[in-house]
């Protein structure tokens, strides 16, 4: 088990040929309260790079994207009555939906742990 | 909330407070404001409508106007507003707007009388050229006195009577819409019982170096914790109160915006303000279109920009959107044609590409709360 991050501040945990993604514990900061969560239906087919997800907080709209191509299999349904899950847990009870990936070569260009840890204290 | 302003951003008198309390500063009109502070938008909004909250709103353009002799400074004013400034007592306050040749609004502003002169609270974003027009206008008659180094507080909700009353006693009493002078630490500053969250509370106008202290001194009452713009926004929105460039703006008139009851009713039939004939006409015949309030089915926020459809007919647009988190819920405000307008009438918003359905409802979405005595 491995977990991997992108410049849009979004893990995937791949166990197997199945990923599971959320946003980071700065995004959710960053973000503030949020309010609405809308993930996409099982069985949706989705490239990567494509909008998958919408996580809304008081403020503002941001598109969750896939951060490699396969099938959703699998959507946290719970997030729509407690959104708040994504504030408390981002990594945790606050996933927000799992790919079963066949290109596992897609994820080569995410960053690992330290690496994400770098990118964040470079945003200052 | 729009940054509109390139350049160094300005600083209110509390920019120094606001890093300590651990604000998240962003850039707003200009200046570098608190969107929020460490315990989050919706803890802020829930504090302002269960306790009280104090806001930083010194951004906001503060003018005094002083008639030249032989000259009244309310008779000036009524030629760029809509508004009843000759009918203002001592002491009351009016919300107007400034308007433009085809009835749009050029701001919608605060104006007090104190009974020597007038007292005007601008937008922020719109200051400097408000400033302008009121120059060109009124400098024949009036004495104009920019004030935008002042501090500007807003103390709102519920418990804000009684933790000002405890600095203030004189405050207790005063009623909605209403200012006076009032010392508080020993500074002498000018309170109205006013703000823009549709709940109880004042508007305390300080001398710039006091404002630290008065600010300190508010936020040691047990009732007041600090509030952000974000707040102030999704406060503001559920109270159905309109936020100017996005509500209302140089293209809507008041009567468009459903702000007629801030026309006086003599002014209303005799005019003599920018637009009069626009808006005039739109009292008599009915204006175009209409702002309304939206509540959206389920739980997908339409926000700005969304477009609203009656059975796949564009017929407006949302203005403004969010999360209301006093009724749990998404709550919209827009434009819609008149004969579209009736509460109850189904819609659909665009959110995303998708329809969401939606009805046209009354606004506010959360009662008002002022203290009217």
């Amino acid at each position: 088990m491995s977990t991997k991050y992108t410049n849009e501040h979004e893990w995937i945990r791949i166990e197997g040929d199945v990923g599971t993604i959320g946003i980071t514990s700065y995004a959710q900061e960053q973000l503030g309260d949020v309010v609405f969560v809308e993930v996409p239906a099982v069985g949706r087919k989705v490239a990567k790079g494509e909008s998958v997800a919408v996580v809304e907080s008081v403020k503002a709209a941001s598109d969750i994207y896939a951060p490699i191509t396969g099938e959703v299999v699998e959507s946290n349904a719970a997030l729509a009555d407690s959104p708040g899950d994504v504030n408390a847990e981002p990594t945790g009870k606050g996933w927000f939906f799992k790919i079963k990936f066949s290109n596992k070569a897609e994820l080569d260009g995410l960053m690992d742990d330290a690496a994400y840890d770098a990118f964040v204290k470079s945003l200052g | 909330m729009t940054e509109t302003s390139a350049g160094p951003l300005k600083r209110t008198p509390l920019h120094a407070l606001h890093r300590e309390l651990g604000a998240r500063l962003v850039p707003f009109a200009g200046y570098e404001m608190p969107v929020q502070y460490p315990t989050g938008i919706l803890a802020e909004h829930t504090q302002t409508r269960t306790a009280a909250g104090l806001f930083d709103v010194s951004h906001m353009g503060q003018v005094r106007l002083t008639a030249k002799p032989g000259q009244s400074a309310a008779k000036a004013v009524e030629t760029l507003v809509p508004g009843d400034i000759s009918g203002l007592q001592p002491g009351q306050q009016r919300y107007t707007q400034l308007t433009n040749e085809t009835g749009g609004i050029l701001d919608d502003l605060m104006v007090t009388s104190t009974g020597d002169h007038l007292l005007a609270v601008l937008n922020a974003a719109c200051k400097d050229t408000d400033l302008a027009h009121i120059q060109k206008h009124l400098s024949a008659t009036c004495e104009i006195e920019p004030m935008f180094s002042r501090g500007l507080m807003a103390l709102q909700g519920p418990q804000a009577a009684q933790a000002l009353t405890r600095l203030a006693p004189s405050v207790a009493t005063m009623k909605f819409m209403t200012g006076t002078y009032v010392t508080i630490d020993g500074v002498q500053c000018y309170v109205t019982r006013s703000g823009y969250t549709g709940g109880d509370g004042y508007e305390i106008s300080t001398p710039a170096e006091a404002t630290e202290a008065i600010a300190r001194k508010l936020l040691a009452q047990p009732e007041v914790k600090p509030i952000g713009l974000g707040a102030r926004d999704s406060l503001r929105l559920e109270a159905g109160l309109c936020l100017y460039g996005h509500d209302i703006d140089t293209t809507t008139t008041p009567i468009e915006a459903v702000l007629l009851w801030s026309i006086g009713k003599e002014r209303r039939v005799q005019g003599g303000f920018p637009g009069a004939a626009v808006i005039q006409k739109q009292i008599a015949e009915g204006a175009p279109r209409k702002r309304v309030g939206l509540l959206p089915e389920g739980k997908a926020i339409a926000r700005e920009g969304a477009e609203i459809a009656i059975g796949g007919k564009i017929v407006g647009k949302v203005t403004s959107g969010g999360f209301s988190p006093t009724l749990g819920r998404a709550v919209a405000m827009g434009y819609v044609e008149r004969a579209q307008s009736a509460n109850g009438t189904k819609v659909e918003l665009v959110v995303r590409g998708k329809p969401v359905p939606a009805e046209i409802s009354p606004m506010p979405f959360v009662k008002h709360a002022y203290y009217r005595g």
